[in-house]
């Protein structure tokens, strides 16, 4: 086992040669002392504080029931935080109003383990429903959208390579082509921040490799900030700028892929490294 | 072993004493109505054959045929409108009852417990209150059907929404769409089949129920049927009889293709 890590780590170093530097980049999402708990004796997330960067990829990784998905929608209130402070693009989030949480939700694409697509409809379609969060009610109901929006949505599908699917109905493609449509759909929405729940855990490893160097490349060459929920340690590793470990609600690890130590992944985990597959 | 041994034992005396109370259950049933299954059974035959002599349309009969078809139009046009009025009055109510779109939970409380009074007072009590305040007419049958369909309706769509749009709701949400957005967009389509479908079955059990409740209003259907029945004209009363068949078949058809179309 502590073979495969280090081979890991060396793969990492050699792309690490050309490797960004955040930290005089702008700051998008900024979590302090953030709390939430469903009863008083057991919090769901406790003093959570991070710091993402413009263009970071950072993973979460941590095993099932640690509050990842819980953080993941406590960014963008899906699920209401019970204390502390996010600020997103210089906006505090937690004290915004229903009208002017739905602006800064457009700006923030958010990706599903189960695609979440609405299946009866066509690919298209729900590429665009990604556009709602800048539109009346109306329009939306309309579904009447500009000719702007429409091109952004076929170069979208395009670059993700499903234009050709792009008037099928959603419930004809295979999984993998739905988390690209999934991606899609919060491509569209011009986000600064892409949130992914565990957006390859229902996919083989095939698919989930498209998924994720996708993913990287949105990261890299449109500066889009990536906040992934991972199962897999060895994805992380190999996808991330940083990684960040959760373990019953609290952050036990925060470092460069590099430093994640086969220490710091029992911590994680909370067990033996013998007794986890990391690979 | 021996745990899952007793385990398999106890669930076997379990049955065994469910299936001894329910037998004593029916044979007590049995002494206290005096009832007799050998007579219940001796008479099958005697009561068939006085169906086939007495409610096999004669050509006297065929004279009313006319009578009824506008009776019967009349019963499925107040069906299809009522169910599709309460329908769409259904929807509302099932989108803001609905654990996935509520807006607020004492919304929620106020449109379930309505649509659980609606439901749970039968067509039949519905048809005699009303037709104190509506007298004998349409109108009162309307309302009756309206009332229970709209209390089923609520129900049925609600576990339809729960059961088929959780996760795209959740993802319109987090786009930033509005809640009207998010209904017409992403619920609607998602679960339009299935309530089609509900709405369908509704139409065929409101002919049946029409019958019931055109009998105490004096309309449709159900008011031709008992006219003849207490006339003793039995050949009509079969022909009445065989129509309201023939038009729950038609009706269930179409719905199936419907379906087929759309899905």
């Amino acid at each position: 086992m502590p073979t495969i890590l280090a081979e890991k780590t060396e793969v990492y170093e050699k792309k690490g040669k050309n490797k960004k530097e955040f930290q005089n980049s702008k700051t998008i999402l900024k979590i302090k002392d953030l709390y939430k708990s469903y009863n008083i004796k057991t919090p769901v997330l406790s003093m959570i504080e991070m710091e993402l960067k413009q263009g970071e990829f950072v993973s979460i990784i941590g095993p099932s029931g640690a509050g990842k998905s819980t953080l993941l929608r406590c960014i963008n209130r899906m699920i209401e935080p019970s204390e502390g402070s996010i600020v997103f693009d210089e906006t505090e989030i937690t004290s915004l109003s229903k009208k002017a949480l739905r602006g800064e939700r457009a700006k923030i694409g958010m990706v599903f383990q189960h695609y979440n697509l609405v299946s009866r409809l066509t690919v298209f379609e729900n590429v665009l429903h990604g556009r709602f969060g800048y539109k009346s009610t109306l329009k939306g109901i309309l579904s009447i959208f500009t000719e702007e929006e429409k091109q952004l949505a076929l170069e979208i599908l395009d670059k993700l390579g499903m234009k050709e699917f792009a008037y099928k109905r959603c419930d004809q493609l295979s999984g993998g082509q739905k988390q690209r449509v999934g991606i899609a759909r919060a491509l569209v929405q011009q986000p600064k921040l892409l949130l992914c729940d565990e957006p390859i855990a229902s996919l083989d490893p095939n698919s989930s490799k498209v998924i994720m160097d996708h993913l990287k490349e949105i990261c890299e060459t449109m500066g889009i900030t990536v906040l992934v929920n991972l199962h897999q340690v060895d994805v992380a590793v190999k996808y991330s700028d940083r990684i960040i470990g959760l373990n019953k609600g609290r952050v036990v690890f925060e470092g460069l892929p590099k430093e994640l130590s086969n220490y710091a992944i029992q911590d994680i985990y909370g067990s033996e490294l013998e007794d986890l597959i990391v690979e | 072993m021996n745990a899952q041994f007793d385990v398999i034992k106890k669930k076997r005396i379990q049955m065994t004493i469910i299936l001894l109370v329910m037998l004593l259950i029916v044979f007590g049933a049995k002494v206290l109505t005096d009832f007799s299954f050998m007579e219940g059974l001796a008479s099958i035959p005697g009561t068939v054959f006085w169906m086939f002599t007495n409610l096999i349309p004669t050509a006297e009969a065929m004279e009313n045929f006319p009578k009824v078809m506008e009776r019967l139009w009349e019963t499925i046009i107040l069906s299809i409108l009522a169910t599709t009025t309460a329908g769409i009055f259904a929807l509302f109510f099932a989108l803001f009852g609905s654990k996935t779109t509520k807006i607020n939970g004492l919304l929620a409380l106020l449109s379930r417990v309505i649509a659980s009074v609606f439901r749970n007072i039968p067509v039949v009590a519905w048809a005699l209150v009303l037709v104190i305040s509506f007298g004998h007419n349409v109108v009162t049958g309307y309302f009756a059907l309206f009332f229970t369909t709209f209390g089923f309706l609520v129900r049925a769509f609600m576990e339809t929404i729960d059961e088929a749009s959780t996760d795209s709701v959740e993802a319109l949400n987090a786009t930033g769409a509005t809640y009207f957005q998010m209904v017409f967009r992403g619920v609607i389509p998602d679960t339009l089949p299935q309530m089609l479908s509900w709405v369908f079955f509704m139409i065929d059990t409101n002919i049946r129920s029409a019958t019931l409740v055109g009998l105490l209003t004096g309309t449709g259907i159900g008011y031709i049927f008992d006219l003849y029945y207490k006339r003793l004209d039995y050949p009509t009363v079969g022909l009445i009889t065989l129509s309201i068949i023939v038009v729950v078949i038609v009706i269930e058809l179409i719905s199936n293709k419907v379906r087929r179309m759309i899905l």
